[in-house]
């Protein structure tokens, strides 16, 4: 049998964690910008964009990711097309993602108070404008620090696309575990690997949040 | 012997001292108007009486209780001594009758029916009677603080003491509070009041304590101090302020 | 698309699935009760307790929401046998909700303690209360009164995020749907359904957390 040294199990989980990177960047970029597309279609105040994102983000932050990655990974198979749980788990990683951060950056939009966009409105702006000009520019400073907080949120989640067997740092704890028979260390360092990656973008977040409070 | 003794009280704030040596003696009975520009010690004072404030060196005796630090049996004090702040500070969750009966049922273990009794007497004495059942919101800023006078007055303190409790309300409302207060004094509730209602001080307090700096800078009777104030400070302060 | 969907060769796997879903209904009801309960004490800890004692429930706390609940699962059901703690499915399942319930209701509970105003302490120490009769009869009712709707938000994604305990074959609703499918082969049907009863979960989860809270907090 083969035998894996403490730092044979740290290196591979290392390893495997640039994937849990790659996965975290691309479903928090890619679910940004569906979520900056989404946002303007949800303070639109055009009826049927409107319903259509409330469905959207209902649908997204209503049933467990675990179910959207099921559902990306066998829906689209239906189509006839080959899947690989790395696309199945971007695709829905993104999506989810989007339907969050939609909901988190409608929330700076709406504190941003009614005369900016009647103020705006009457300097003859339309809606796009008002948004890129007036309104963006002051949801996007308080947005900074739910949108941090929400990273952690994201780089947790591609936890799950191990399940569907996309190799990342919880796969690869499982595999190295199954090798090895060491469950507690193994399962230890995988957490303590996510606490590396998650803890600084909290405190970070938080640290935002606080000088916000303060400059207010 | 008097019901308040405090002896030499010094208090700092990091490095700002707030209270520089101060002695004063309550007797039972007496009504202490404190009075004095913001940042003179008045508030820090009182509040080291019952504890919230703890201080660096002297001594504090309140109904035969020193005040000390952690050693102090804050709880036991605190039955006796009764404090009405500025801000009211009712709970919001409660209904009058309902912050006027917590302290009685929680900490003395009186049964809800003769805290309701209490509180309906209580109520009476500060004039409302058919707000029993109204939240805080619901009323006034004076009817919130006669219900926070209730409150404290259900515990049957030996010494209530009142911090700036008009401050924070509209002028037309200051004089149904005073008047409730008052009439305390009349019954014979020893008083001590942080205050800037000096015709209120001159009239119905039976003592002055002008502060300064941390100090008491002068004391008397109140009309006497008033008509004749000795030293510079406290004119100048009658002055602005009368 | 030339698949046509086969709802109805999930009808003879109901029972399956109902039992599923009951499972993650009793899951959610008491690992919220459980962890809320948690919660609340480590919030007073944090706020009301001794320096270190707070100090290690922040340790917790952080610990908890800087991991996946995944990982938090496998650590409770395949590491901890190690040392000795043999744990069930089902009793690993509810650990581990209850764990991670435990340490975001913490947070908020905390933050909602820190909201009541410092007057409103003052006042209750004032009328000679002890700190714990004022935590519990003025701060932490305030306290859940402000705090309720996040709370309500985070008992969902509890709630949600209990799909994951299929994984060490507790039995809940996606268990049974991956049951199902391993049996009919119809996965996209099954997961479609299921993940339809989630959001129907959820959104009945977030009506009636809405009522009880009328009713809880129906005052003022």
């Amino acid at each position: 049998m083969l035998q894996f040294s403490f730092w044979d199990i740290l290196s591979n989980l290392l390893i495997a964690t640039q994937w849990t990177i790659v996965l975290s960047l691309i479903a928090f970029f890619c679910g940004g910008i569906v979520g900056l597309v989404l946002l303007f279609m949800r303070t639109s105040r055009i009826a049927p964009l409107e319903w259509f994102t409330k469905i959207y983000i209902e649908f997204f932050q209503g049933t467990p990711l675990l179910m959207q990655l099921f559902l990306f990974f066998f829906g689209i198979a239906l189509f006839g097309v080959e899947v690989s749980p790395w696309m199945a788990a971007t695709l829905a990683l993104t999506f989810w993602t989007s339907a969050f951060l939609t909901e988190i950056w409608r929330g700076c939009v709406e504190a941003i108070p009614k005369g900016q966009w009647e103020a705006s409105s009457s300097l003859a702006l339309s809606y796009i404008e008002q948004m890129r000009y007036v309104i963006l520019p002051q949801a996007s400073r308080i947005a900074v620090a739910p949108t941090v907080g929400f990273s952690v949120q994201v780089i947790k989640g591609t936890a799950l696309a191990s399940i569907i067997g996309f190799v990342e740092l919880t796969k690869a704890g499982t595999m190295l575990n199954n090798a090895t028979f060491r469950p507690f260390l193994v399962y230890s360092l995988v957490a303590l690997i996510y606490f590396c990656l998650c803890f600084p973008l909290s405190w970070w977040a938080k640290k935002i949040e606080g000088r916000l409070n303060v400059a207010r | 012997m008097s019901l308040v003794s405090i002896r030499d009280v010094r208090k700092s704030f990091g490095p700002n001292e707030v209270l520089k040596g101060v002695s004063l003696d309550i007797a039972k009975g007496d009504v202490v108007a404190i009075i004095g520009r913001s940042g003179s010690g008045k508030s820090t004072l009182l509040r080291c009486i019952n504890g919230l404030e703890t201080y660096q060196s002297g001594s504090i005796v309140a109904d035969g209780i020193e005040v000390a630090g952690a050693n102090t049996n804050l709880r036991e004090l605190r039955r006796h001594v009764g404090m009405v702040f500025q801000q009211f500070n009712l709970f919001p969750h409660l209904t009058a009758a309902e912050n006027v009966m917590l302290a009685p049922t929680v900490v003395n273990k009186v049964s809800k029916a003769e805290a309701r009794a209490t509180a309906a007497e209580v109520l009476a004495k500060v004039g409302l009677s058919e707000k029993m059942d109204a939240y805080p919101s619901e009323l006034s800023g004076g009817q919130q603080q006669r219900v926070a006078i209730a409150r404290s007055l259900a515990m049957r303190p030996k010494v209530l003491l009142c911090d700036e409790i008009t401050s924070a309300l509209d002028p037309e409302l200051v004089n149904e509070v005073l008047r409730v207060v008052e009439q305390l004094a009349r019954e014979g509730m020893t008083l001590i009041l942080v205050t800037h209602e000096m015709r209120f001080a001159r009239d119905v307090g039976t003592k002055l304590v002008f502060m300064h700096h941390g100090k008491v800078h002068e004391e008397g009777v109140p009309k006497e101090v008033f008509a004749a104030p000795r030293t510079p400070e406290l004119q100048q302060f009658v002055g602005q302020v009368g | 698309m030339s698949y046509k969907l086969q709802f109805a060769e999930l009808l003879p796997y109901w029972n399956v699935l109902l039992y599923g879903l009951v499972f993650t209904i009793v899951l959610t009801i008491v690992s919220t009760v459980v962890g809320i309960a948690v919660g609340t004490a480590g919030a007073a800890a944090r706020t009301f307790g001794p320096g270190w004692l707070g100090r290690i429930v922040a340790v917790y706390v952080e610990l908890i929401r800087n991991t996946p609940f995944i990982v938090q699962l496998f650590f409770i059901f395949f590491g901890l046998p190690a040392l000795g703690l043999k744990l069930s499915e089902t009793i690993a399942a509810f650990l581990a909700m209850v764990i991670n319930l435990g340490a975001y209701s913490t947070e908020i509970i905390r933050a909602g303690i820190e909201a009541v105003p410092k007057g409103h302490i003052e006042a209750g120490l004032s009328l000679a209360m002890s700190k714990w009769e004022v935590l519990r009869h003025i701060v932490l009712n305030q306290a859940f009164r402000k705090i309720y709707p996040a709370l309500s938000s985070q008992i969902i994604i509890v709630m949600l995020g209990s799909a994951v305990v299929s994984q060490i074959s507790a039995e809940d609703l996606t268990y049974a749907a991956n049951y199902v499918a391993s049996r009919n082969f119809r996965n996209f049907e099954v997961y479609l359904l299921v993940a339809l009863g989630y959001l129907l979960l959820a959104m009945l989860t977030r009506s009636l957390l809405r009522a009880l809270g009328r009713v809880i907090f129906k005052a003022r």
